[in-house]
């Protein structure tokens, strides 16, 4: 089963989600070591271009992430209390939005000086220059707190899906691990 | 009152006169006539150079007494600019400029001796990273006279060696970093 149903995710949903999981961890400790890397370091260079490569193919996922959430069937919330509902629907949007503004604030802070960014040396993505004054300082600062949001975002949707395993004791959790007997 | 305002238009006069001939300038950053430029080694094994893009500054010179003459300039240093956004952004962190803690650097001269041959020797203050220290510019005069739009300028160039550890830079394995500053005057 590919696409969702009704009621539950299908596999590429499933995958998708992890995969940016994973991404969006990993993204963050490494971008949180690497700017204190001294110029000597072995990692000084190697360390930035695959936080910036990875983040390029992140950003390819997260389109696509969106556009198949429009294309294929979202499950029902499992929640009842409306307010409930209204909190994880904030909390999805809020977590979409801070991936996006993080990605394009991190292609605006390298490719400032008109530079593109290298995706493991097989393609350039070209800069579309400096669009605003000190880009590279403002998108900079833009950056930092998106990557700070997003860990705060992603505490929250750890804690509520483990309040949904493990209080409410529903199928919130399990849906988006386990492949549902058909 | 007329004849008390004749006297005081003398007495300025005369006091104006005695005290120097030197003409006032203001360096040309707004033709962009002017140039502050560093240089730092990269690894021993070759250059980087680079410049501050704003600044300002005004000097005086008396080409018949050039140790009475004296200059300010004034450096924005989260103007540096390397050719490279991410690498300029670095320069300006607290690794090395601190540019939101000390926003402002400056140089003002002390004391500008006439070593002969259009050659200066002006020894000033220097602020940078919050810090000052007493510096030496070895200057050329390049020339003077006037300009093709009714004006008259003044130029110099000038070179100074520093030490990024005595400005308690973070980073001060940087080590030596060259000034270089090409200055034009237009006389006001």
């Amino acid at each position: 089963m590919l696409k969702n149903s009704n009621n539950q995710f299908g596999l590429i949903s499933k995958l998708v989600h992890w995969i940016s999981a994973l991404m969006l961890l990993t993204l963050f400790a490494v971008g949180f070591w690497m700017v204190d890397l001294s110029y000597y370091s072995e990692w000084y260079r190697v360390a930035p271009y695959y936080h910036k490569a990875f983040g390029l193919l992140l950003f390819a996922l997260t389109l696509f992430r969106i556009t198949w959430k429009f294309a294929t069937p979202q499950p029902d919330t499992i929640a009842k209390s409306s307010t409930e509902r209204t909190f994880a629907r904030l909390g999805h949007i809020a977590l979409y939005i801070a991936m996006l503004v993080i990605m394009m604030s991190g292609y605006l802070i390298s490719t400032a000086d008109g530079r593109g960014i290298e995706l493991f040396s097989i393609v350039t993505i070209p800069s579309m220059g400096e669009l605003i004054p000190n880009q590279e300082d403002v998108a900079g600062v833009i950056h930092e707190y998106a990557a700070y949001t997003i860990m705060v975002l992603i505490v929250g949707h750890i804690t509520a899906a483990l309040k949904h395993h493990f209080i409410d004791k529903d199928e919130t959790l399990t849906r988006m691990t386990k492949t549902p007997r058909s | 009152m007329r004849k008390l305002t004749i006297t005081l238009l003398a007495t300025f006069a005369i006091a104006a006169s005695t005290l120097s001939n030197a003409a006032e300038y203001v360096v040309d950053v707004k033709g962009a006539h002017a140039f502050i430029n560093f240089k730092a080694s990269h690894l021993g094994y070759s250059w980087l150079t680079g410049r501050f893009n704003k600044f300002d500054g005004s000097f005086t010179y008396d080409d018949k007494n050039p140790s009475a003459s004296k200059i300010t300039v004034n450096i924005d240093p989260a103007s540096i600019d390397s050719n490279h956004a991410e690498r300029d952004k670095h320069l300006r962190s607290d690794d090395f400029l601190s540019v939101d803690k000390f926003p402002e650097s400056k140089f003002v001269s002390t004391k500008i001796v006439d070593k002969g041959d259009k050659k200066l020797e002006v020894v000033g203050n220097f602020t940078l990273h919050g810090v000052t220290r007493s510096i030496v510019i070895d200057a050329v005069k390049v020339g003077e006279g006037k300009d093709p739009w009714n004006g008259y300028r003044a130029g110099f160039t000038g070179t100074t060696t520093i030490n990024v550890a005595d400005y308690d830079f973070k980073n001060a394995w940087v080590g030596n970093i060259e000034l270089e500053l090409h200055i034009e005057g237009i006389r006001q």
